[in-house]
């Protein structure tokens, strides 16, 4: 199995306005245009109604773009059928057919396969033979779906997709119908299949922290426009905007009503860094929660709310008047001494976790030495 | 638990008593009747007990014509029934607008009184010395001469019945099997398209397994329904079954109680056993062959 570049360029897809009152057009995805490299896992990330199942079933070929354009490697498969783009996909809820045992479901797509693909009996054992050993559902090829848990039917579907080698394997919300830990195992069950078979997958998540922790890339989407994609750690470290800053990390980034006055960031009545080179005028200011340094003498002061010990490393819940949310939260080493002087504690801010943006459009305002260098890719 | 079991016998009292008075009671007594010989219905006495009553309506040409009748009432109308009914739903689930219309016209023959629809069916099918009958007017058109379906040879007769039976229980196939319809789960569609799926596998291998238990539960109640047939026939052809040749097992079974040769309580319970026993035998072949094809 040899994965596939996937190019979508300019793609868009509306759906007829259900609502009566209101007829016209809802635009899932708008004007789409994204690289996904081959054998590579890639995530699309984003709040529920973002457009990036949209975008998911416009790759798989289950609905058709409005407008744009899909490339595998250089083919165009902008009108091909599903069938015959070599996708294999996975459904949010598995779509296992409760009817048929796991072997028949997975010889399900084979049998499907006519003329020159046509396999003979001994070809499709085979080959279902090899898709449970990649998943490792061997022992349970005779049960129904209803008799496997969430993680095994999970595996019996992704079995299912691979069953026909395909290029790209296309994942809906793979893990959103597990349970937490089962969560954990299975996201690196999906990235062990993807390394060892090679093949180009694309997922689809809401899950940050999912996204982040198997990805080779992930691309943020909101209200069915690419805001940011890249390297997770890159994305993670330099937010193109405050949605994706918001949305990437946990405990949230902190965000803080400021201000740039000669060449220095104002946070409340305090100038709190140095920002050389940025316009006067007002900014929103993100610090992730890491950005924080205990320092008795920093420029950032702020009451004191309480430690949320968890054991790693400390969470020190501050409270702030420019902050957004009224409290803030900085996460400090667990041997730090947290030490109040009359209800206040002072941090210094580390300049590299500091972003600044538009007020009004969310944008970053790039200060010199934080313009993003090439990241490699790892 | 076993301290309240006595409370949970006294609220299953109220429908224990009415079953047994109203279900199990006269079942025994219908057995008892049916092997009673020579009762008297005025004297309320009778000879002895054996199975003379059995012998004479096995023997009796009404009840063999009224059995042949059930029979192919049930042969034929069951499978059309269902097959057009399966038809029509999956036409109606495919379609988008005026579905409601649609669903609500094929509905309409459900809430409407089964002589009601008896009469619609006589003046379509009915000769009289004024016309021919609307069905025979166009009969004609094409060349083929005037049947009379009513009056007229067996075949004309029951397929006039069969045809009857067929649209009356249509309605109700068609409702259970549209909710069956569309309580299949869209996704497994959207997985049989990914795979590129024909559309004649996905009926076959996806959705009639998942609509099997609706489908298997419609064939046996049609077929019991279809057993028990008796109205529709009095709505097409009278009262007077036996002389128009259409009776029914349940027609004979009323003849026989309250009919102009009526006032034989021992054969009308001997046939209606007999009936019991061909319902509760088709009723088991069925529940056996859909525990190998149902899923679930």
């Amino acid at each position: 199995m040899i994965g596939v570049e996937i190019r979508l360029k300019n793609l868009t897809k509306k759906f007829p306005n259900r609502n009566k009152r209101a007829p016209g057009e809802v635009t899932a995805v708008s004007d789409f245009t994204f690289v996904i490299p081959d054998g590579k896992l890639t995530a699309l990330l984003g709040p529920s109604g973002c457009g990036k199942s949209t975008t998911l079933n416009l790759i798989c070929g289950l609905e058709r773009p409005s407008s744009g354009q899909i490339f595998f490697g250089a083919q165009d498969v902008t009108r091909l059928a599903p069938e015959h783009r070599g996708v294999g996909m996975v459904f949010q809820n598995y779509a296992l057919y409760p009817h048929l045992t796991v072997r028949q479901n997975i010889r399900f797509p084979l049998e499907n396969l006519k003329g020159k693909d046509r396999l003979s009996r001994e070809e499709m054992d085979r080959r279902v033979e090899e898709a449970a050993a990649q998943v490792q559902i061997g022992e349970l090829m005779d049960r129904r779906p209803r008799e496997l848990s969430g993680g095994q039917q999970q595996r019996a579907a992704i079995a299912r997709a691979l069953a026909k080698r395909p290029h790209v394997l296309l994942l809906d919300e793979p893990l959103s119908n597990l349970d937490a830990r089962l969560r954990l195992q299975t996201r690196e069950e999906i990235r062990r299949i993807q390394k060892e078979t090679q093949i180009t997958t694309v997922f689809v998540t809401h899950d940050q922290e999912e996204a982040m922790s198997i990805s080779d890339q992930i691309a943020v989407m909101r209200e069915g426009v690419l805001l940011q994609a890249g390297w997770p750690q890159q994305v993670y470290d330099s937010p193109d905007n405050l949605f994706v800053a918001r949305f990437l990390g946990t405990p949230p980034i902190n965000v803080f009503a400021g201000r740039v006055q000669k060449g220095r960031l104002w946070i409340g009545d305090k100038p709190v860094l140095e920002a050389a080179g940025a316009a006067d005028g007002p900014v929103t200011v993100g610090v992730r929660p890491e950005g924080f340094w205990l320092r008795p003498d920093g420029p950032f002061q702020c009451g004191f709310g309480g430690l949320e010990v968890m054991g790693r490393d400390v969470s020190v819940v501050c409270t702030h008047d420019a902050c957004e949310t009224g409290t803030l939260r900085a996460i400090v080493g667990a041997d730090s001494r947290v030490e109040p002087v009359s209800g206040t504690v002072r941090f210094a801010l580390k300049p590299e976790k500091t972003f600044l943006f538009e007020p009004d459009t969310g944008k970053r305002i790039f200060l010199p030495g934080q313009r993003r260098e090439g990241y490699e890719e790892k | 638990m076993k301290k309240n079991s006595w409370k949970a016998w006294l609220y299953l009292l109220p429908a224990l008593v009415f079953l047994g008075l109203f279900m199990v009671y006269p079942l025994i007594d219908v057995f008892v009747y049916s092997v009673e010989e020579g009762y008297n219905f005025a004297s309320q006495t009778y000879f002895g007990t054996g199975a003379y009553n059995y012998s004479y309506v096995l023997h009796d040409p009404f009840f063999l014509q009224a059995l042949k009748n059930t029979f192919l009432l049930v042969i034929i109308t069951v499978p059309v029934s269902t097959g057009l009914a399966l038809l029509i739903s999956l036409g109606l689930s495919s379609i988008g607008p005026l579905r409601s219309l649609f669903q609500t016209v094929y509905f309409l023959p459900y809430v409407t009184n089964t002589l009601a629809v008896g009469l619609v069916f006589m003046i379509l099918f009915q000769k009289t010395e004024y016309t021919d009958g609307l069905i025979n007017l166009m009969l004609e058109l094409f060349g083929a001469g005037p049947v009379d379906f009513i009056g007229g040879p067996y075949w004309a007769k029951m397929f006039v019945l069969c045809f009857y039976t067929v649209w009356v229980v249509l309605p109700f196939k068609i409702l259970i099997l549209t909710g069956a319809l569309a309580s299949v789960n869209e996704e497994y569609y959207r997985a049989a398209r990914v795979d590129g799926t024909p559309k004649a596998r996905i009926f076959v291998r996806i959705t009639l397994p998942m609509i099997s238990p609706m489908l298997f539960y419609l064939i046996i109640t049609g077929f019991i329904g279809a057993f028990k047939a008796y109205s529709d026939a009095v709505a097409l052809f009278g009262t007077n079954l036996n002389a128009a040749g259409m009776n029914t097992i349940v027609g004979y079974v009323y003849d026989m109680l309250y009919g102009d040769s009526g006032g034989f309580p021992s054969y009308a319970s001997a046939a209606a056993i007999l009936l019991f026993v061909i319902v509760l035998t088709i009723t088991c072949i069925n529940l056996l062959v859909s525990r190998r094809h149902v899923y679930y």
